[in-house]
């Protein structure tokens, strides 16, 4: 309760935080979810050389310290880093202490979890239904999209939804490499940090913690809810 | 006209299957489970390479190891219809249906959709699930699926084996008009002989991934060196043959094989169609002289050409009956006490009732 007797009351910088927060963990989902179902489907699907070693680098960042993980990223893609510095010098573009910089952090740190259900519904998808699909004129990427996706569907949708929540959390990478800029980078996990920093900021902290919760709750439930829809469509 | 010629290794089992298959009727691939079928149709859809040979259909070389030549099986134009249906659950009937159309190369004019549907009776179907279909439906949806892919060969891997019988006889009519009616020719595997018996007009026997014996069902039938066949309880000939005329006052039908004419009961068909009796060994007797005063209607004089002894003291029996060739399992103390011996003439008792008819 608040002093005016509402219940959740938050001020303008605060709602700033909940809507970078969903900001910066939407755009993370949407620009790895793609990566994520490919690697997904290499790792789940298909034999190659190296793959144990690829394997091992995408689970890094599950395994790694996120304060590690954030400072790898600040060397790369640092403005004076090797990948950081082309994108700075060619196309003018900053990720260090960036909205787009949270963005690549929380990416890079839900990345391995998604990974790990897309790959678990490639490697459930019946294979003879794929072999049906060839023996009916179906060629590789013709099978791809028309069996074997629709068909992973329920897992990737819990993936994403699961690394939703996860991405809302994100910590230690994002402030490390993107540091806790009110109104740019400092999402809600940020957020509440600071206000337990300044004195008197318990109750803010509580307030956005609140919040937090009901969001990591919201897309939990949601992703029960999506992956059982998407198995109930597919008998 | 289906040339295959491969050999392939599977873990300790090897399959060395030569053998050909007519371009039109269908072709039964029989064998015990295990005996290679499933790999060996795989292999002609080029879902599983071969170690070595030679695959060809109607000319074209889809696999040949020498030349490196192996055609994708999306590029084959072969059918496949699987045990277990495989139907596409994310996709309504319709779009199961639709998936090969839609693919096919338009080469030949091909199998129209409305055509197909009515030909399988799926036309109420259309727009359900696959997960909502019986066992029968999800088949027949499956057969219609890769005939609309306009093949030019369709393999159908025991595709009543997961039915139960009455499943089973709602599909097998089905099977014959696809035989009969579309011109597509036909490799059938199963290990059914009543299947066999039913559906092929050609035979080819698969034991432990070899070819043992290959040829027209009725030939194949009546040998007594294939232990594939004798070793089984219902060893027994298939007759083909065609209805001669009904007695509608005494309520049978006679049925010609050759110039044998059997009695049977009323089977409700014209007179002149084809059809085919399996005649089970086991329900053959075998008398020196005619008898007199005996229930059986068919007793057919005959020459014994050959007699196989067979375990538990049991003997069988190859049976002339003018061209037609029959099976008849006695005691081989039976054939002691009648003095039997190849080269004489017999008469075989068939029960009217007792020969199942197969159209």
């Amino acid at each position: 309760m608040n002093d005016d007797g509402r219940f959740l009351t938050l001020t303008p910088e605060e709602w700033t935080a909940v809507a970078l927060s969903l900001e910066v963990a939407l755009k993370s989902i949407v620009f790895s979810l793609p990566v994520a179902i490919v690697a997904g489907w290499l790792l789940g699907r298909r034999r190659f050389f190296g793959k144990s070693v690829v394997d091992a680098f995408i689970h890094l960042p599950f395994v790694l310290p996120p304060v590690v993980t954030g400072y790898v990223l600040l060397l790369l893609f640092g403005v004076k880093g090797p990948v950081g510095g082309l994108l700075n010098d060619w196309f003018g573009v900053r990720l260090a202490f960036t909205t787009a910089g949270a963005t690549l952090a929380t990416a890079v740190m839900t990345f391995p979890l998604m990974v790990r259900a897309i790959r678990l519904s490639a490697g459930a998808v019946d294979r003879g239904l794929e072999d049906a699909a060839r023996t009916l004129g179906a060629g590789p990427v013709d099978r791809f999209f028309s069996i074997t996706l629709p068909l992973m569907v329920p897992g990737i949708a819990a993936a994403a939804m699961t690394a939703f929540a996860a991405a809302l959390g994100e910590f230690g990478a994002v402030i490390t490499f993107a540091a806790s800029i009110p109104g740019e980078t400092q999402t809600l996990p940020l957020a509440i940090y600071a206000a337990l920093q300044s004195p008197g900021g318990e109750e803010t902290a509580a307030q956005l913690s609140i919040v937090s919760f009901v969001l990591a709750l919201a897309a939990l439930f949601l992703s029960e809810r999506i992956a059982h829809r998407a198995h109930a469509l597919q008998g | 006209m289906l040339r295959i010629d491969i050999a392939k290794q599977l873990g300790a089992f090897r399959l060395e299957s030569a053998f050909e298959a007519k371009a039109r009727g269908a072709t039964a691939v029989f064998g015990a489970s295990g005996a290679g079928k499933s790999a060996l149709l795989s292999a002609i859809a080029g879902l599983v390479k071969p170690d070595t040979g030679r695959i060809e259909i109607a000319g074209d070389v889809l696999f040949d190891a020498g030349r490196a030549i192996d055609v994708p099986s999306e590029a084959r134009r072969i059918g496949f219809v699987f045990q277990e249906a495989r139907l596409f659950p994310h996709m309504s009937v319709r779009a199961n249906l639709e998936y090969g159309r839609k693919r096919r190369k338009e080469h030949a004019p091909a199998a129209g959709f409305d055509d197909v549907v009515a030909l399988l009776g799926i036309a109420p179907l259309l727009e359900r699930r696959p997960r909502t279909l019986s066992g029968g439906e999800k088949q027949r949806v499956a057969i219609g699926r890769a005939l609309l892919s306009n093949p030019r060969l369709l393999l159908l891997d025991e595709p009543l084996a997961s039915l139960d019988d009455p499943r089973k006889a709602e599909i097998l009519p089905f099977l014959e008009r696809l035989r009969d009616e579309t011109g597509v020719p036909m490799l059938y595997v199963t290990h059914s002989m009543d299947e066999v018996a039913r559906i092929a007009d050609h035979l080819v026997l698969l034991d432990g991934g070899r070819v043992a014996a290959a040829g027209a069902p009725g030939d194949l039938s009546g040998r007594l060196d294939l232990p594939l066949l004798i070793d089984r309880p219902d060893v027994g000939a298939i007759l083909i043959g065609r209805i001669a005329g009904h007695d509608d006052a005494r309520v049978v039908t006679r049925v010609l094989i050759g110039a044998a004419e059997f009695l049977l009961s009323h089977i409700d068909l014209p007179a002149g169609h084809a059809v085919r009796l399996r005649v089970l060994a086991r329900d053959v007797a075998i008398a020196t002289k005619p008898p007199e005063g005996l229930s059986v209607q068919n007793v057919l004089p005959c020459r014994l050409t050959a007699l196989a002894d067979r375990p538990n003291g049991r003997c069988l029996l190859q049976l002339d009956l003018d061209g037609a060739t029959m099976l008849a399992l006695l005691t081989a103390d039976s054939t002691r006490r009648l003095d039997l011996h190849a080269g004489q003439q017999v008469f075989a008792l068939v029960k009217s009732v007792a020969s199942s008819v197969l159209v």
